[in-house]
């Protein structure tokens, strides 16, 4: 057996081990780990790895559906397109490491996300992401938002996968834990799609990709605890991205995929080859003996401990089927990349690992999934709030309210960010960042179908309510997909939220799911892949709670794809939904009125299914000129967009029931304002009327500047104020 | 006629350059390994736009050593067409198939808008189906797009007619606004803007269609 030296539990803690699992691992075992081997534990263990405070509320999430080809549990989620094509996508975080290297944090986030899709045998077309900075005031902010932004478009563009879409907010709860969320949506051969279970033993295991150092050693313990003032220290905890490796990486691998050589395939993420080769190992009920002496490292003298560690980024670790590994060999080195035998899967059922001469590790694979933590935190629901009554909010001039509001930090353009990102590569994108439409469209290649997708989250509704929050993150999403055009699929979610160990935080989590499965499970919105983030916390203090979905939809005709920026003079504009004036926790009040008090705008699920298939119905039938959904800001930030994007003025009229305040700014669920030429609208307010959605002929596009009311305000000075905040604030302080 | 789109590990524009000359330009259209030594028989060759080894070195320095680039000289020489998109173009200057160098973007930040172009010189084989002095939006997407020569060479360049798109509003600090530029035979061309980006009015622009096109004009 083993020649290194048994461990203590004072070690387990230090990486993160209580006392209970520490003496699960001694029954399994029937003595006491050695460093290599409790450094597998502890991985594996992790919160990052095994999902323990998460894993019994994630099963409330539907996963199903007629379009699921694989939900939660592979590198990403499947969903089919039709056509004999999988659309393979997911969305992960990288929270940690971009806060204490925003350039490389934020890079590997991405490069880490691509190869979850790429490792099941799809092509990388297109990647969001979902970003939540401190306030802007923060002596940080500046720093991470220019080095997170940097990262993205320097591993993105590089590899050449379009940057199309995401979101950007602000806010001084993330000033000691920023949010870095990305999305990567691929498309494969239905009939060729890769998984990670090992079937069958004897099959020799390939390691491929850049060499192994000692980068990222205990990146998912990282990700697995709070910061506190030691942060800085774990600088050398953060990845190193190489996107050149990995463009080789994804063109060598799906060279092979063509050919009948893969048993299975997965990436060395969090947790590197541990995970790696346990999950393929465990997945395909086999054993796996590996010899580290032929792992490539980088650097020299690495201990077992440390290559089974490292997070070294751009590797892959495959298994091949017998005799098959001079063609797997020649396609890598082709690709000039690093291609190597380590090791092959046996009938023993144990983790095997050999170095210089000895044994290093011998541990039964079952325990490391099968007897992972699974907890059941204790929580505690959050009170609700009280409803805002508009009427109590002062009533102001909404021409200048607007002119504040869309010079905030959440309304404000982010073109200083997506100028920097290739929204174009592939040369399929039909809508991206800035292209006047609520979601990215990006045309399947050579068809005239398309993929409509966005990532949303309104954290400010989550802190007060977080299971309206949960609701409205879903159905945001979903409205966003619809209104281009495109029927929606499927999501994936990327969970944010602080220490599961407190109860308050623990309720926030448990709720917030609560409210995305009834969301999911009403609009048949299935989640296919996911990542849950937690302890994301600094000094005590958690960020607001975070759950980022992202969600695809498909359209067959790409010509139909829907925006905003085609309004024309003389236009009708139309409000679907119902308006109550909605104040509680809405932009308006925390942006002019200095309160981010009040109870969330409620949705209504069912409403909200029949409006959103009622606007999917008009724009297949060619109804509108355009369509916009409303959300931050309201009515009138929505007009506003919709004015800008289409060069023309417009003119809604003050509301003869609710203050002004509550009818331009409230953010009432469940609404779209649409274009509509003359000659259609009696139609549509028809049909309208006849499918039960209220719609309300509020307005005309006309003239070049924005009335509101009684108020104006011209689009020139509108755009200069929606355009400068941000060059402002990253240039000129 | 045929064309060759070069693939350095690294290209990241080389489909979609493929894609843009078979359905504008060119009845067959190879894709060449840049580890290949000869051409196969073609009358223009295309180093697309990407990062050819990750651009970690000068951008296209190490590309412009391939074993492909003495093929490409010698088929310059003879007189055949090439183009260098964006990378492309990098790589074309690195192997001084064209003069100048292509430096960091002013701004210091990657950059991707569209462009508005003037079409300089409209007696190229790849901008005759523009009409002369017409302006025209093309895509950029890049970090190392600012032009730089000295003197004498920008005075060459202006003197000689190879100058070929110049932006109305630069956008990187490129020296007299130089987007695109030929070599003096007038068969080498290398512009920073993406013209196969820009042929589809669905994903946009249409700016790009006007080179295709010419390019298919001077090849048949």
């Amino acid at each position: 057996m083993s020649m290194a030296k048994a461990t203590d539990f004072e070690q387990a803690r230090a990486l993160g081990l209580n006392e209970s699992e520490w003496q699960v691992i001694l029954d399994r075992l029937g003595r006491r780990p050695n460093e290599t081997e409790l450094g597998i534990f502890s991985v594996m263990w992790s919160e990052h790895c095994s999902y323990k405070s998460s894993r019994r509320h994630l099963r409330k999430l539907p996963t199903t559906g007629e379009c699921v080809i694989c939900g939660p549990g592979e590198n990403a989620g499947v969903i089919d397109i039709g056509g004999g094509l999988a659309c393979i996508f997911k969305m992960e975080s990288h929270n940690h490491p971009s806060y204490i290297e925003p350039y490389q944090g934020a890079a590997t986030g991405v490069g880490g996300i691509m190869r979850d899709v790429f490792t099941m045998g799809a092509r990388p077309v297109a990647l969001l992401n979902a970003l939540r900075f401190g306030s802007p005031d923060h002596p940080k902010t500046r720093t991470l938002v220019s080095g997170v932004v940097a990262g993205i478009g320097g591993y993105g563009n590089c590899v050449g996968v379009p940057t199309v879409g995401g979101e950007t907010n602000f806010h001084a709860g993330y000033n000691g834990n920023i949010l870095v969320n990305a999305m990567c949506v691929g498309i494969a051969k239905k009939d060729s799609i890769f998984y990670s279970a090992a079937k069958g033993a004897g099959n020799p295991v390939l390691y491929v990709g850049a060499k192994t150092g000692r980068d990222g050693i205990h990146g998912a313990t990282m990700a697995s605890a709070e910061f506190d003032d030691q942060t800085e220290a774990k600088r050398p905890t953060v990845q190193v991205g190489d996107p050149f490796t990995e463009k080789r990486l994804i063109e060598a691998c799906l060279e092979l995929m063509q050919t009948s050589c893969i048993v299975a395939i997965q990436d060395m993420g969090a947790a590197g080859l541990t995970s790696s080769s346990v999950e393929m190992a465990d997945k395909g009920g086999v054993g796996i003996d590996l010899n580290l002496d032929h792992v490539p490292q980088r650097e020299t003298h690495m201990t077992p401990v440390e290559m089974m560690l490292s997070e070294s980024q751009e590797r892959m670790l495959i298994v091949l089927r017998q005799g098959k590994e001079s063609i797997a060999e020649e396609i890598f080195k082709r690709w000039e990349l690093d291609v190597a035998l380590i090791g092959k899967t046996t009938d023993t059922g144990r983790m095997v690992l050999h170095h210089k001469g000895h044994t290093v590790c011998d541990i039964p694979i079952g325990p490391l999934g099968d007897d992972a933590p699974n907890y059941d935190r204790p929580w505690q629901a959050p009170a609700p709030l009280k409803k805002i009554d508009a009427q109590d909010v002062p009533n102001r001039d909404p021409a200048q309210a607007l002119l504040i509001l869309m010079h905030s930090p959440d309304m404000a353009s982010k073109r200083w960010i997506w100028e920097q990102y290739d929204r174009h590569v592939m040369a399929d994108t039909i809508k991206a960042s800035g292209g006047a439409a609520d979601a990215a469209v990006v045309r399947v290649h050579g068809t005239d179908k398309a993929l409509a997708i966005s990532s949303d989250c309104t954290p400010r509704y989550v802190t007060a309510d977080p299971f309206e929050g949960g609701k409205q993150a879903v159905v945001e999403c979903w409205r966003n997909i619809i209104a281009t055009g495109a029927k929606p699929m499927a999501v994936t979610d990327c969970l944010n939220f602080g220490n599961p160990e407190r109860p308050d935080i623990m309720g926030q989590f448990v709720r917030a799911i609560d409210g995305m499965a009834e969301a999911c499970t009403v609009l048949n919105f299935p989640v296919v892949s996911g990542n849950v983030s937690l302890y994301n916390e600094t000094a005590g203090s958690a960020i607001p709670p975070t759950p980022a979905i992202g969600g695809v939809g498909l359209m067959d005709d790409v010509t139909r794809a829907m925006g905003f920026g085609a309004a024309k003079a003389g236009d009708a504009l139309v409000l679907l939904g119902q308006s109550a004036g909605w104040l509680g926790a809405s932009l308006y009040l925390r942006e002019i009125e200095c309160r981010e008090d009040g109870a969330p705008p409620p949705v209504n699920l069912a409403q909200e299914r029949r409006i959103g298939l009622f606007v999917l119905d008009g724009i297949t039938a060619g109804q509108f000129t355009a369509v916009h959904d409303l959300s931050d800001g309201g009515l009138a930030c929505a007009a506003a967009d919709l004015a800008l994007a289409s060069r023309c003025g417009l003119n809604i009229l003050a509301s003869k029931t609710l203050p002004n305040a509550g009818w331009f700014f409230g953010e009432d669920q469940g609404r779209y304002l649409l274009a509509v030429s003359a000659n259609q609208l009696p139609g549509v307010l028809t049909q309208a009327q006849a499918a039960g959605v209220d719609a309300a002929h509020i307005g005309t596009i006309q003239g070049t500047d924005i009335t509101l009311g009684n108020t104006s305000l011209g689009l020139d000075l509108l755009r200069r104020s929606y355009e400068s905040w941000l060059p402002d604030m990253m240039e000129d302080a | 006629m045929n064309a060759a789109v070069i693939v350095f590990p690294g290209s990241n524009c080389d489909r979609d350059a493929v894609c843009a000359l078979r359905d504008h330009t060119a009845q067959k259209v190879y894709r060449v390994w840049h580890r290949e030594t000869a051409l196969p028989r073609v009358d223009l060759v295309v180093l697309p736009g990407g990062f050819s080894y990750g651009d970690y070195l000068r951008s296209g320095a190490i590309a412009a050593r391939s074993p492909i680039m003495a093929s490409i000289k010698a088929h310059a020489d003879r007189g055949g067409l090439v183009v260098g998109i964006c990378n492309g173009f990098q790589v074309l200057t690195e192997a001084h198939l064209l003069p100048g160098a292509l430096m960091r973007n002013a701004g210091l930040k990657f950059l991707c808008k569209s462009a508005k172009l003037r079409v300089e010189n409209t007696q190229t084989a790849f901008t005759r189906a523009y009409a002369d002095q017409a302006q025209t939006d093309i895509p950029i997407a890049h970090h190392d797009g600012n032009y730089c020569a000295d003197e004498d060479t920008l005075k060459r360049l202006e003197d000689e007619g190879q100058i070929t798109f110049r932006y109305l509003d630069n956008p990187n600090g490129s020296a007299h606004d130089i987007a695109g530029i030929t070599n003096r035979a007038g068969n080498v061309l290398g512009m920073m803007p993406h013209p196969e980006r820009a042929i589809d009015p669905l994903t946009g622009e249409t700016g790009g269609l006007g080179f295709f096109r010419s390019l298919a004009g001077a090849l048949t």
